[in-house]
């Protein structure tokens, strides 16, 4: 997805002279094509995320359309404050980019794992908040949200090699996007971790459970209508995301569950560990926090009263 | 291009522009009963040279006017003083400061005319100003951008991010102006986390440093003619203040960077602003 969003801002940026791409100093092998076709509207701030925000803040102010560039926990926290204090409370086209949410650094560890990017962002008034599922889609969220007036954060994985299966490029603000139907079941998914629900839902399908697959892509503003739609017709669903349980994609199903009264019973997957208390990769990480295929197969079959798995 | 907007200066010069502001500021925090009347003492000055004199196209929404951010936004009050000396704003809403559904907070809000940025929260307006003289040099606009910090300011992390930046981009049109009364909170800012050698500072980060006394109108008024934002560094104007200028119980006394003033507190203090002369 971060190449997709370099290749496609590039592209943008052609047409459009306000945009401008800032990094604190990430983005090798990623931003270079951005920065040959641009150089004038290209700034490596060093690192130094707040003042990036705030530089950013006042770029919006005289007409550009900012993005500034960072691995998703720098750039949605160190310049958190900076960011609701600026973009947020003057409504500015500031554009947040978080690269590799979830545990998509692996190896480098908690201080690069994004587990509570999206309930920060979530929790900002007017704040939108976009996480698509696989590169083409963040392609087509990307041209079809960075003109919104206000700030925008996105979370985009990392990967570009992998499209979510008859997604098709699909983005609409504020809607769900249906992956695959089935009258069992019901999982949430959001994110590059969408694969892995897909996968899950693929297993369930094979012992003879139809699920179904929705993908949420933006969390602000909420696909509310799609959501409550969709919760009343099952009796279980379950929400998948690499980030911790509070304030994210189960949060905001279950905020809308509550609202609407749906007596669906909403299950959570997501990173349920105490963070730094073990390294390793992607994989290994997603395993221990259940949020494999197999993992949410698991859970969803023990939601279902199903025990033999 | 831009041409010098119409300063309604008060009538003798700036000396008594800056008295004016002084006057509202204790008139208007006595009514609402609030402090922080020492910090906005401070720059009472500072304010009336930028706002009588310097700054162009102020209180306009015209694309060319100079941005000023006053990043030490617990000082507010000086800066509506001189928004409504400049009529911007008028009699009336100065005095809803601090009143329940007023524009005019502690702090500014940007929703009023004439504050570009809301601020309070130390050690951001720098970084923004930075932002809005990036923009004006990639648009080959001539205005400038001016941000008054507080020296206790400087002890944010983050403003030393933009100080770097601003030295890299050789931001000429960018000017930091350090309000240097040596307060802060709680104490003297060298009891708290010394910054001396102030000057230095800037200067090994790459900046045009300017030292001056900042209640003499007639220095400030050079040193800002002085600046070529055109060409070169970004400035800093690093002004010798007093906290609580002009109200003899109150300069240099930590306690009035919170404290409101009593009824006879009140009447002293004004009756020393109408005596006095600062240059």
């Amino acid at each position: 997805m971060r190449r997709a969003f370099a290749h496609t801002l590039t592209e943008l940026a052609h047409k459009d002279p306000r945009i401008v791409l800032m990094t604190a100093d990430l983005g090798f092998m990623v931003l270079e094509e951005f920065s040959e076709s641009h150089p004038d509207r290209f700034f490596n701030v060093g690192v130094a995320e707040a003042n990036m925000v705030g530089l950013a803040t006042g770029l919006a102010a005289s007409g550009f359309i900012p993005f500034i560039y960072s691995i998703a926990t720098f750039a949605s926290m160190r310049g958190y404050e900076q960011i609701r204090n600026g973009p947020v409370l003057h409504e500015l086209p500031v554009r947040i980019v978080g690269v590799g949410g979830g545990f998509e650094y692996g190896h480098a560890g908690i201080t690069h794992h994004a587990l509570e990017d999206l309930a920060l962002a979530r929790v900002q008034p007017g704040l939108t908040v976009i996480a698509p599922g696989d590169h083409r889609q963040a392609a087509a969220a990307l041209a079809d949200t960075y003109q919104l007036p206000g700030p925008i954060y996105y979370r985009f994985g990392k990967r570009d090699d992998y499209e979510l299966p008859r997604l098709d490029g699909r983005f609409r603000l504020g809607r769900t996007e249906i992956l695959q139907e089935g009258d069992d079941l019901l999982i949430i998914t959001l994110g590059a971790l969408s694969s892995e629900a897909v996968l899950a839902a693929r297993l369930l399908g094979n012992r003879g459970i139809e699920t179904t697959v929705a993908l949420v892509s933006s969390l602000q503003p909420p696909p509310w209508d799609d959501i409550q739609s969709l919760i009343g017709k099952f009796p279980v669903a379950l929400t998948v995301e690499e980030h911790y349980p509070e304030g994210g994609l189960g949060s905001m199903v279950c905020e809308i569950a509550a609202g609407i009264g749906a007596s669906c019973r909403v299950l959570r997957c997501a990173v349920g560990t105490s963070p730094g208390s073990y390294f390793g990769g992607e994989r290994y990480l997603r395993e221990a926090n259940g949020l494999t295929g197999q993992g949410i197969c698991a859970t969803a079959l023990k939601a279902l009263g199903v025990h033999d798995a | 291009m831009n041409q010098p907007a119409a300063h309604i200066v008060a009538e003798g010069g700036l000396v008594s522009t800056a008295k004016q502001i002084r006057k509202i500021i204790i008139e208007e925090s006595k009514r609402a009963n609030v402090g922080h009347i020492g910090s906005a003492l401070s720059i009472a000055d500072i304010i009336a040279v930028l706002f009588g004199n310097e700054l162009r196209l102020i209180g306009t929404d015209d694309p060319l006017r100079d941005r000023f951010i006053l990043s030490k936004g617990h000082a507010a009050l000086a800066l509506y003083a001189a928004l409504h000396l400049e009529g911007v704003l008028t009699e009336g809403q100065i005095q809803t400061y601090c009143k329940d559904g007023s524009m005019l907070g502690v702090h500014p809000e940007h929703r009023l005319r004439g504050i570009d940025f809301s601020t309070g929260s130390l050690g951001h307006g720098l970084s923004i100003g930075a932002g809005t003289a990036l923009a004006a040099r990639m648009k080959r606009f001539d205005y400038r951008t001016f941000v008054l910090v507080s020296d206790a300011e400087c002890n944010e992390g983050a403003l030393w991010e933009t100080v770097m930046f601003a030295a890299h981009q050789k931001l000429s049109n960018l000017v930091a102006i350090v309000d240097d009364n040596g307060q802060q909170a709680l104490g003297k800012t060298k009891d708290v986390l010394d910054l001396q050698p102030l000057a230095e500072k800037w200067d090994a980060f790459g900046w045009e440093v300017h030292v001056t006394d900042g209640h003499d109108t007639t220095c400030l008024r050079e040193v800002f003619a002085s600046l070529d934002t055109a060409l070169g560094k970004p400035k800093v104007v690093i002004c010798k203040t007093v906290c609580g200028k002009g109200v003899s119980f109150m300069e240099g006394k930590v306690a009035w960077h919170y404290l409101p003033l009593s009824d006879e507190q009140y009447l002293q203090a004004l009756g020393e602003i109408e005596e006095a002369s600062f240059s």
